[in-house]
């Protein structure tokens, strides 16, 4: 038996309560998030509406539901676009080597000199503005993390019994990389895409708030957040609200990170 | 030496990827400049005069060379949007961000250090536990939120400073630094708790040394070990860590300027990317990719200077 890891624990328990109330927001929600209500605007919390209601009258409540569903959207699809590219490259740069290898390399370190957010910026402001642009933008700025991490991986594992022996035996490229590598990395790939996924929440929360981010039709919680900082004085649980959604989304993935690196230890 | 010289090619030929980067992907999603300055009225003999004017008739890798040569000669253009030039709108705004930027620098230095030290001497303990969990929740907080938190919290409850309204110099240091502080600290928080939980990790990790065993079984206090031995060898990943963040800084710098309503660099950046501000864009990215990739250099420099060890290759190659 294994020492109690309280962080692997919380963290999960956060994630899956967070995962079910995004869940929970795609399919219903107790007002429509863009219902106005003219005879309930601004209101504090109550139990009617859980979180207030915003100047319109909307219930604050379903909106950070659907705005949560659409940064948790983004985030994943961007940890998805990093995690695939960046394992292929990692995958195949690491096992092989050589030129190729080099030259990727190099250019990996010349991407990292650029400043991940700068670099987001200057592809969404290209792309232009909407979920699955800025999902394409942020999974290339964390292709070159992944890769880096994988291609390290794949480099040790390469010399290893277990590779050879695999080798020996005829068995194919594409069976050694994925069937008898992958498997064997997978921790260390997973505490990176829980590192990713925060960074990906975060980003996606700071581009949305500078308005470049999602379109206003699917608000999520960075584009809530950057509304909620208009009415800040006459509605704070609207920014409180918002705020505390991103914190607990955070803070549940980055305590299961935590918990899968002690666990290594 | 060769070593320096190495890394400043590698910085050379990064600065060079860079700015082709940046200038082709401006220059094909800007479309036409000098249509937008002159609007959709403007005659055709003045739209193309003005083309000529800002060299938009050359082909894009001619405009490229053009436009690298007159930025290493300190001649960046000119704003589409201020009709001013680059150079001086940039100057004008970055007194703020490096006020900024430094003050949150300092906090971070100031308070993770001496923190990870003491968490470190007593690890395992209750304040270490404390202070973990408390790093774990600070981490989870982006600064865009922390700096809404403290506007309402400081600005508009305890009136500490009023929101949105930046004083300059001329209104007295302290206030201007005042103004600062809380957008300056709601950036170094998430970086504090790294900057406390990688020393306390290096600590931690060097105290097992066999030099560490050494000393302890001549007699020596642990608090004597910790300080002229330990710490030392933990300044190298520690130097390097505190590069990055002061490169990090900078990004961060560019969010928290429009919470807090900071006239920086940071708003020159997004103002000049949604009015499609070409130039001063082109300009403000390949400055703030530089400073990124010198800090990093300088850190190594650094490291290598603490570390000779590192410089003949028994510490791995970086």
């Amino acid at each position: 038996m294994k020492k109690k890891n309280l962080f692997l624990t919380v963290g999960l328990f956060l994630t899956a309560l967070m995962i079910l109330l995004i869940l929970v927001g795609y399919l219903w929600t107790p007002y429509s998030p863009m219902a106005m209500d003219a005879t309930a605007l601004g209101q504090r919390p109550s139990l009617v509406h859980l979180m207030g209601t915003d100047k319109f009258g909307r219930d604050i409540f379903s909106r950070v539901l659907k705005g949560a569903g659409a940064t948790f959207f983004v985030a994943f699809g961007t940890v998805l676009i990093g995690t695939l590219v960046g394992t292929l490259v990692g995958a195949l740069t690491g096992y092989f080597g050589g030129w190729v290898d080099e030259v990727l390399m190099r250019l990996n370190d010349a991407l990292s000199a650029f400043p991940s957010f700068l670099l987001a910026l200057v592809l969404i402001s290209v792309l232009g503005p909407g979920r699955y642009h800025l999902m394409l933008a942020l999974g290339i700025v964390f292709i070159p993390s992944y890769a880096r991490i994988v291609r390290s991986e794949f480099a040790r594992a390469r010399s290893q019994n277990y590779v050879k022996s695999a080798q020996l035996m005829g068995a194919s490229v594409p069976r050694i990389l994925f069937v008898h590598i992958l498997p064997n990395i997978w921790q260390v790939l997973l505490s990176a895409i829980t590192i990713g996924f925060n960074n990906a929440v975060l980003s996606e929360a700071a581009m949305s708030y500078l308005n470049i981010g999602v379109s206003p039709d699917d608000a999520s919680l960075g584009y809530m957040l950057s509304d909620s900082q208009t009415y800040l004085a006459s509605a704070p649980w609207y920014a409180m609200c918002t705020g505390l959604m991103i914190v607990l989304l955070i803070l549940g993935v980055g305590l299961i990170g935590e918990g899968l690196q002690r666990r290594q230890l | 030496m060769r070593y320096t010289a190495k890394k400043i090619g590698m910085l050379l030929l990064t600065m060079l990827l860079v700015s082709v980067f940046t200038f082709f992907a401006f220059s094909l999603l800007s479309g036409d400049a000098a249509e937008r300055m002159l609007g959709t009225q403007a005659t055709p003999e003045r739209l193309e005069a003005l083309r000529v004017q800002l060299g938009l008739n050359l082909p894009l890798p001619q405009r490229y060379l053009n436009w690298l040569g007159a930025f290493l000669r300190g001649d960046m253009g000119l704003s589409y949007q201020y009709k001013l030039p680059v150079s001086t709108l940039i100057v004008q705004r970055l007194g703020p961000t490096l006020s900024l930027t430094a003050m949150a620098f300092l906090l971070i230095v100031l308070v993770s250090v001496p923190v990870g030290v003491t968490t470190a001497k007593y690890a395992g303990g209750r304040l270490d536990r404390i202070v973990t969990v408390f790093n774990q929740l600070l981490m989870s907080v982006p600064p865009l939120f922390t700096g809404i938190l403290f506007t309402y919290v400081f600005g508009l409850l305890l009136r500490l400073f009023v929101t949105g309204a930046f004083p300059t110099w001329r209104d007295g240091i302290g206030q201007y630094l005042g103004y600062l502080f809380f957008p300056a600290l709601s950036i170094a928080l998430p970086r504090i708790a790294m900057t406390v939980r990688l020393l306390r990790g290096c600590i931690l990790e060097e105290a097992q040394r066999d030099y560490v065993r050494t000393s302890m079984s001549r007699g020596r206090s642990r608090g004597d070990i910790l300080y002229r031995h330990v710490l030392k060898n933990t300044l190298v990943p520690l130097i390097t860590f505190l590069a990055l963040t002061v490169a990090d800084l900078v990004a961060g710098s560019v969010i928290i300027e429009q919470v807090f309503s900071v006239p920086g660099v940071g708003r020159l950046l997004l103002s000049s990317i949604s009015n499609r501000d070409t130039p001063v864009v082109q300009a403000l990215v390949v400055i703030l990719a530089f400073w990124v990739v010198v800090c990093n250099l300088a850190g190594d420099l650094i490291s290598r200077r603490i570390d000779p060890r590192l410089g003949h290759g028994a510490g791995g190659q970086t």
